[in-house]
């Protein structure tokens, strides 16, 4: 309906205050993560250390799964051409442009969890490879072409090298917009963001290999690459939703209405039902098989240890959005949504746990200081470096050339 | 009394349109429904229309679907010829998952295709009920029950006012069936 000329008191140029509290609390949460892994890596006692490690790897790659889902928005609008989020987009992009520095973080973990044998040292020891030694292990021999460090390393440098540059860069042309206007930066951002899905697509499966499932070597599924994609984008869009109602709350993005936060509930409430798919058909295929080489992985989950928790995942990343946003009205309003998707990031934390711990610690699990300790930490990281992103430029794109679209979507 | 049942107000755009349901209510004037060739975003609001029913028929049809689907797992591969297929319990829950979850969207689907086809009269070989033959093509329409609302010029000024570039005096409810 082009005819009608529309009116709006917008003030596009707002822009974030990161208050001293919230810079002071994430500061607080930052500082307390670093004193629980310090002690945990300082320990005399090597499980603490393994666990303190299996712990920084659960962070380290869920901080990164959540700013490379904001890559990923980014670049799924803008292929699209999707006019609905662009009020929103600021926030995508604060996340998109720390992608850089969890991405070091996330190297630096593996790096020297592969060398100093506290990550990966199911198929990374002495003499696995070597027919002559007594370690040899004839199933990782074989996949050694593949599981080597430095071929690990160099997935895991071109990887999230590649991610980071795309991600960055669309945050960066969306900034410069601002200044320049007119359709080149758009331009640019929709052929880089083709480029980058079809990078990310072939590539995130294995990078979820590498950095996860190589942690139990001798076991492997084909769907673990989606069911990581799954969980990266539900966790992604979590925060997104979570970072839009808290700027919502404190009076911010008034041009950002229930109808936007009802088309991100119906993504969160889709992607869940995806990611109890890909759970399910990793699973059932492998219950009913029953094959020994494939069963170790759920054998290993249904210990007592884990059970419990297997059930609890599957419980509240799938029985829990598909009940609290089925409604229509859910999906719109602040409190429901905001509820859904702490629970759902909670949710998350505990799918990585299942993924990572069995193969890592095994039965000396634990849920103590630094479990709470290490997540302290990266939400406090992450919270500083969004929340400063934020704060740096103004919250609306104003000349994007969908801003308008946005502000009159209706569903 | 008249024989004229509906005024229809027949607008080249939508936006004139929105703004004749504006004038028209402003004058307590009920509009009986609009019709238009394409969806317009925020009319349904605008004229107060009921969220649809259709999810509840979804959900009735989904359940009939999925109990359906359930009962001939049940029946074939637990009740009338339980097989050892791989050391699994002749009630293997999870294997019965996917074709439960297919039978459940396929009822879904075709009972809601088919309630919709009821509830709007589209049945192949019957005549459509439809108010006014240029809905369906380049007319934006507001129709109005001429027995509620008497006062005819009022309503034929307010929709010309606002933009209306034909106002019909139809006899007949649906003139599709002429």
């Amino acid at each position: 309906m082009g005819t009608h000329s529309h009116h709006h008191d917008y003030n596009f140029s707002e822009q974030f205050t990161f208050t001293a509290k919230a810079r002071g609390l994430s500061l607080v949460a930052l500082a307390v993560g670093i004193v629980a892994v310090a002690i945990g890596l300082l320990s005399s006692e090597h499980i603490i250390v393994e666990r303190t490690y299996a712990n920084l790897l659960l962070m380290g790659y869920y901080f990164t799964c959540v700013c490379a889902a904001g890559g990923f928005f980014l670049a799924l609008q803008f292929v699209t051409q999707a006019g609905w989020s662009s009020g929103l987009i600021r926030i995508p992009q604060a996340m998109a442009s720390v992608l850089p520095i969890a991405s070091v973080i996330l190297l630096i973990i593996t790096a020297t969890g592969l060398f100093s044998h506290n990550l990966y040292h199911h198929w990374y020891a002495e003499g696995l490879t070597d027919p002559e030694s007594p370690n040899y292990d004839a199933l990782v021999a074989g996949k050694s072409a593949f599981l080597n460090a430095p071929g690990f390393l160099l997935r895991q440098v071109v990887f999230m090298g590649s991610y980071s540059i795309c991600s960055w860069l669309l945050a960066k042309y969306s900034y410069n917009e601002d200044l320049q206007g007119g359709l080149n930066s758009y331009k640019k951002s929709f052929k880089l963001s083709a480029l980058f899905l079809v990078i990310f697509g072939f590539t995130t499966p294995i990078w979820s290999f590498d950095t996860v499932m190589s942690l139990e070597a001798h076991w492997f599924s084909t769907m673990f690459g989606w069911y990581n994609f799954a969980a990266m984008w539900v966790s992604g869009l979590c925060v997104i939703t979570l970072i839009l109602i808290l700027l919502k709350k404190s009076g911010y993005l008034a041009w950002v209405n229930e109808n936007h936060l009802h088309d991100l509930g119906k993504l969160i409430f889709g992607f869940s039902i995806f990611w109890t798919y890909v759970w399910f058909a990793q699973f059932m295929l492998i219950w009913y098989a029953n094959i020994p080489e494939e069963t170790v992985y759920f054998y290993k989950r249904w210990e007592p240890e884990y059970k419990l928790w297997f059930w609890v995942n599957l419980f509240i990343n799938f029985v829990v959005p598909i009940l609290a946003l089925m409604d229509r009205d859910a999906k719109r309003k602040m409190n429901i949504l905001m509820i859904v998707c702490i629970v759902l990031l909670l949710g998350h934390w505990l799918d990585y746990y299942i993924m990572i711990m069995p193969g890592t610690v095994e039965v000396h699990r634990g849920f103590g200081w630094i479990e709470i300790g290490t997540a302290l930490g990266f939400v406090g990281l992450f919270s500083f470096l969004v929340l400063n992103k934020l704060s740096r430029h103004a919250l609306a794109p104003a000349k994007h050339p969908f801003l308008e679209e946005s502000l009159h979507h209706q569903i | 009394m008249s024989n004229i049942k509906y005024i229809i107000g027949s607008f080249a755009d939508p936006d004139e349109l929105m703004d004749g349901i504006d004038k028209l209510q402003a004058n307590n004037i009920s509009i009986y429904d609009c019709f238009t060739p394409m969806p317009i975003h925020g009319i349904e609001a605008k004229l107060g229309v009921k969220p649809s029913r259709l999810p509840i028929a979804a959900f009735c049809f989904g359940l009939l679907g999925g109990t359906l689907g359930f009962s001939l797992l049940y029946y074939t591969m637990t009740y009338d010829w339980p097989m050892n297929i791989g050391g699994k319990p002749a009630l293997p829950l999870p294997d019965f998952v996917p074709v439960t979850f297919e039978c459940t969207i396929l009822i879904t689907a075709l009972g809601m295709v088919a309630t919709f086809f009821y509830r709007n009269h589209l049945f192949p070989g019957r005549a459509p009920r439809v108010m006014d033959l240029r809905a369906t093509d380049d007319r934006f329409i507001i129709a109005i029950d001429a027995n509620d609302n008497v006062d005819h010029e009022k309503i034929e000024g307010l929709l010309k006012e606002a933009g209306a570039v034909e106002v019909k005096y139809n006899e007949r409810k649906y003139v599709s069936y002429e």
